[in-house]
């Protein structure tokens, strides 16, 4: 079977995310109020797998080894099955 | 004895480590290409700085998994010395070798300046030319040189003697102002648990000559070939 893959990272909350800083100063600037600015990642993943279980173990290993920094990110896997 | 200074794609600093070590220092070092699997020849590595890999997906995460990595996995675990400048710290770091990880600066820009270090041990193989309060004048330039560990980790740092420098300013204070990157307690440099692998920001290749404005960075180099001369 063809699945996607929608992979989000983040930084821990807690963590200094100085580019949703920025943001969130530059929207202040346009006259936008916002409480907080965070950025994420995404990528998006197609792969072959037998089953939806076995493709979302393969994404899971892909971020920890890869995709994400286990030190400082947050990771979260969305998946659907392609025609 | 000889040096490996691996390049990467990006890699950027490898010829001016190279010329350091073997017009400065005086030791035999050879440029190696990242895909070589076999370093045993090698009796030290210095992975130099730069943007490798267009700093895509992390600053050195791509890097950190290229064949090369395991053999220098393989030499750090039998005590050879390996320094990770700048961007190799970052590899270095996401490889797992260091611990921690380097993020966006706390102001995000590029910074690109000399900064004094506060040499805080000289009991690892790349500060014992050094004495311990020294303080170093060498540049940085990154904009991902903010180094963050856990607390866990980082009081496992403290207690073990493992930070071996810290950005201070002219009184050798640790202040805020002294730290470029927000750096947690102004780390720019650390040492693995077993003290042969050291990771800085700073670039002291960059200040290893007079004409260069500090040679302050050529000791690191000099006490690295001393431990191997002397092992």
């Amino acid at each position: 079977m063809q699945y996607q893959a929608d992979v989000t990272i983040k930084l821990k909350s807690g963590m200094l995310d100085p580019e949703g800083t920025t943001i969130k100063r530059a929207l202040e600037h346009l006259g936008y109020e916002a409480n907080s600015v965070r950025t994420a990642k995404k990528y998006t993943i197609e792969l072959q797998a037998e089953n939806i279980h076995d493709a979302r173990e393969n994404v899971q290993e892909m971020c920890e080894k890869l995709i994400a920094n286990p030190i400082i990110h947050n990771y979260s896997i969305s998946l659907r099955e392609l025609e | 004895m000889s040096i490996a200074i691996i390049q990467f794609g990006g890699s950027n600093c490898d010829l001016d480590v190279l010329h350091v070590l073997q017009d400065v220092v005086g030791i035999d070092a050879e440029l190696v290409w990242y895909k070589e699997e076999d370093l045993d020849r090698f009796e030290g590595i210095v992975v130099p700085g730069g943007f490798s890999y267009g700093d895509y997906l992390r600053a050195g995460a791509i890097a950190a998994r290229t064949p090369v990595m395991n053999s220098i996995k393989k030499l750090a675990y039998t005590g050879k010395p390996i320094i990770g400048i700048c961007n190799g710290f970052q590899v270095l770091a996401e490889s797992g070798l260091l611990n921690g990880a380097l993020t966006t600066n706390e102001y995000p820009k590029f910074r690109c300046e000399s900064k004094l270090l506060r040499v805080e041990t000289k009991d690892t193989p790349f500060t014992s030319k050094f004495k311990k309060g020294d303080i170093i004048s060498v540049p940085i330039a990154h904009m991902e040189g903010n180094f963050y560990a856990d607390e866990v980790t980082l009081t496992m740092l403290n207690n073990n003697g493992q930070v071996v420098f810290r950005y201070v300013d002219v009184n050798g204070k640790a202040t805020d102002e002294a730290n470029p990157n927000g750096s947690q307690e102004n780390i720019a440099g650390i040492v693995n648990a077993k003290k042969n692998v050291l990771g800085m920001m700073p670039h002291p290749e960059r200040a290893s000559e007079d004409v260069l404005g500090s040679k302050d960075g050529s000791k690191i180099f000099e006490s690295m070939a001393e431990f191997i001369s002397q092992s």
